[in-house]
């Protein structure tokens, strides 16, 4: 018995990052746009969903929702009448706390994207795993609520630093917080400069018009909006 | 916690390699972009190696500084801080140089050796 070195140079996620381009290549084919929508638990993702989706005109939305368990969320995006996917990541997956791209290919014959022209991943609620792994999307969109605090940016740079746009969410709370917008704007700039971001809030509708301007224009052309 | 999703993807990889030899050894080079805890990933592998070719292997990581280079003045530097402008201009326009890695390097393996039969 012997010992060899074997020279492997190969990022790790490559295998991943294969797939989410099969995946890509797939949405593609069939005129699908792709956002995969991040955010720490209890952001407001689902009900930001809801407000964009109600009033959506003339984009055929469909989602895939991503949870570690039940389907609640699915359950509360289906009675808007769009189709919605359920992936659940227990037990089968294991509890991931992600989606991953082959989770998302495990998906592709459920849903029905002759039918859409705009797919929304809402992956698992967390700031860390599901910046690591593309999924086959065409945009990054995450959710930043002002009750989480200002140092966010700082705390999770990787998840800030790859998404195409932020959604600032809660605003309407800004007045009952200590949350200083100013230096959150001030962070989120020193970790991803001048990347979009708008100020919502899901529950007075304050931003929303914006934010479902910015999907029409995601599904209407294959380019982010700026 | 992403270092259990990390560790199965470094196991994946080194499966391929490793061609069903047994692994010693794997070399890690890991970007302090990536935001890895080294021992909650060092834990992880020992679990999810469990029953495959990586099992009771070493892993070693080795960690690449951040660096970034602004494209319009040229200036390069190490970060300590996630602060992607360009401490000299200003600008915006910086690339990441390193510190985005999570490279399987290379890896030891034990081979068999093949005793002629007389």
């Amino acid at each position: 018995m012997h010992r060899t070195k074997v020279k492997v140079v190969e990022e790790a996620l490559d295998a991943n990052n294969t797939i989410a381009r099969a995946n890509r290549a797939d949405f593609d084919r069939a005129s699908v746009r792709v956002v995969n929508f991040m955010s720490a638990p209890g952001a407001g993702k689902t009900t930001l969903l809801e407000r964009a989706i109600r009033d959506l005109d003339g984009v055929r939305v469909g989602v895939l929702e991503g949870d570690v368990q039940g389907s609640m969320d699915a359950d509360r995006l289906a009675s808007l009448h769009v189709p919605v996917t359920q992936l659940n990541t227990d037990p089968s997956f294991g509890g991931e706390c992600h989606l991953d791209a082959n989770m998302v290919r495990s998906a592709l014959p459920a849903l029905p994207l002759e039918d859409i022209d705009l797919l929304v991943i809402e992956n698992v609620g967390n700031l860390v795993c599901p910046a690591e792994f593309r999924v086959g999307e065409d945009a990054r969109v995450m959710v930043s609520s002002v009750t989480e605090g200002e140092d966010k940016p700082l705390k999770y740079p990787l998840m800030f630093r790859t998404c195409e746009l932020v959604l600032v969410n809660k605003v309407d709370l800004l007045p009952h917080l200590d949350f200083d917008l100013d230096k959150f704007l001030y962070n989120l700039d020193a970790v991803h400069p001048d990347v979009p971001r708008m100020l919502v809030s899901a529950r007075t509708g304050e931003g929303l018009e914006e934010w479902r301007d910015w999907l029409a224009r995601l599904a209407a052309r294959a380019e982010v909006p700026a | 916690m992403h270092e259990l999703s990390l560790s199965s993807a470094i196991v994946g990889t080194v499966e391929k390699h490793a061609a069903g030899r047994r692994v010693t050894v794997v070399n890690m080079r890991i970007g302090a972009l990536r935001q890895v805890v080294p021992d909650t990933l060092d834990f992880y592998f020992g679990f999810v190696s469990e029953g495959t070719v990586c099992e009771g292997a070493r892993l070693e990581q080795e960690p690449i500084p951040a660096r970034l280079r602004c494209s319009p003045c040229e200036h390069e530097w190490e970060l300590d801080l996630p602060l992607f402008r360009c401490p000299s201009c200003g600008s915006a326009d910086v690339k990441v140089v390193s510190g985005d890695e999570f490279e399987v390097e290379s890896i030891e393996v034990e081979e068999v050796e093949c005793i002629a039969q007389r």
